[in-house]
């Protein structure tokens, strides 16, 4: 279970970048591939956690689940894996190790909001 | 008041800190001349025997040294270090995975120029190292005859990430009616192409073959070396 550990470095990373941008982070959105062995109900209940008491903190994970594609060598042809038990083409069934999606675990966009009000102080 | 909310694209590879040490390790390995191998497996499938064998059975001829992750006990350093090998453990506490920067932080004070072959062996986990690159240059995934044949397929994404596999414990198939014709299938079904070794750390059976083909892919990464080397001359 190294979900944990992931939610914190994408918590760590919007951060960085709502910092940058001056803005609000409603929703990270995230696309994973089957490959990336990240278990995303797992990763959820972990973002959670790793939200609270952060900036982040209320905001909400959307996981973009990213099929495994794969080049089949015989249609010459990208194609979309039907089984993760089965690596062959799902036209043909030539086999194929030549991956080109699957293995993605990426921040690909933020819902934001622009923050206009000051922040609060005494915080420290 | 906040205004409404709008899309901002990005792009972020979550593992991306990771990825770097990565690549940073895998060429300063590429500069050192020394081959990477690590080892996945689940916990008891025999990592450490067969580590150890491999140690033993190489050091006559190569200069060879392993780390070795585990969560809370020395023990398998204090196996491996029977080989006469240099080890190092790794305690990783209570993380299930090793990263790329705790193997940077392990090579601290090794000469990695005097080896010929490095292993890693991972904490026993088939779930959480697919994930992390360590800048191996060969990844091996071990299962024991007595895991079931259908490990694979249970764990395709580790089988995956991997580039040999490798069946231990041989000399106790028969016992457990092992069916390596079934293990071939399934390794096949999720990684075609893959090469697999049988071996028994215990008997020695398959050691040979695995170890010429450590032997081979040494070589061809020396050669490969020198070449670039030479064409950047």
């Amino acid at each position: 279970m190294h979900e944990l550990s992931i939610a914190m470095s994408i918590v760590d990373m919007a951060l960085e970048e709502a910092e940058r941008r001056d803005v609000k982070i409603d929703a990270v959105h995230l696309e994973l591939g089957p490959l990336a062995g990240v278990v995303a109900e797992a990763l959820l209940f972990s973002y959670e956690m790793a939200c609270s008491g952060t900036p982040l903190e209320g905001s909400r994970l959307v996981i973009k689940n990213v099929p495994i594609e794969a080049y089949c060598p015989a249609c010459k042809a990208q194609r979309t894996l039907t089984s993760m038990q089965w690596f062959c083409c799902p036209e043909c069934g030539t086999p194929t190790s030549d991956i080109i999606h699957g293995k993605e675990l990426a921040i690909t966009a933020l819902e934001v909001r622009d923050e206009c009000t000051t922040s609060p102080v005494g915080s420290a | 008041m906040s205004a409404p909310p709008r899309l901002l694209e990005v792009r972020k590879n979550v593992l991306k800190q990771n990825d770097v040490v990565a690549r940073m390790l895998r060429e300063r390995f590429r500069e050192q001349g020394t081959f990477v191998v690590s080892l996945v497996s689940s916990p008891g499938a025999g990592k450490t025997a067969f580590l150890e064998k491999t140690l033993t059975l190489l050091r006559p001829h190569y200069r060879v040294a392993a780390l070795v992750g585990d969560l809370a006990t020395e023990n398998d350093a204090i196996r491996l270090a029977r080989s006469q090998a240099p080890v190092k453990q790794i305690t990783t506490g209570t993380l299930c995975h090793l990263e790329a920067a705790m193997v940077d932080r392990a090579l601290e004070g090794w000469d990695i120029g005097e080896l010929d072959f490095l292993f890693i062996e991972n904490v026993g986990n088939l779930v959480c190292p697919s994930s992390y690159d360590l800048g191996e240059n060969l990844r091996l995934v071990l299962l024991s005859v007595t895991e079931g044949e259908d490990k694979p397929l249970k764990y395709p994404t580790i089988f995956n990430s991997a580039d040999v596999a490798v069946i231990t414990k041989m000399d106790l198939a028969e016992a457990v009616e092992f069916d390596e014709e079934s293990v071939k299938a399934n390794i096949q079904a999720v990684r075609p192409g893959m090469r697999h070794f049988a071996v028994s750390a215990k008997t020695g059976v398959g050691m040979e073959e695995y170890l010429q083909f450590l032997a081979a892919r040494l070589a061809e990464f020396t050669l490969s070396d020198e070449r670039s080397c030479r064409g950047r001359m």
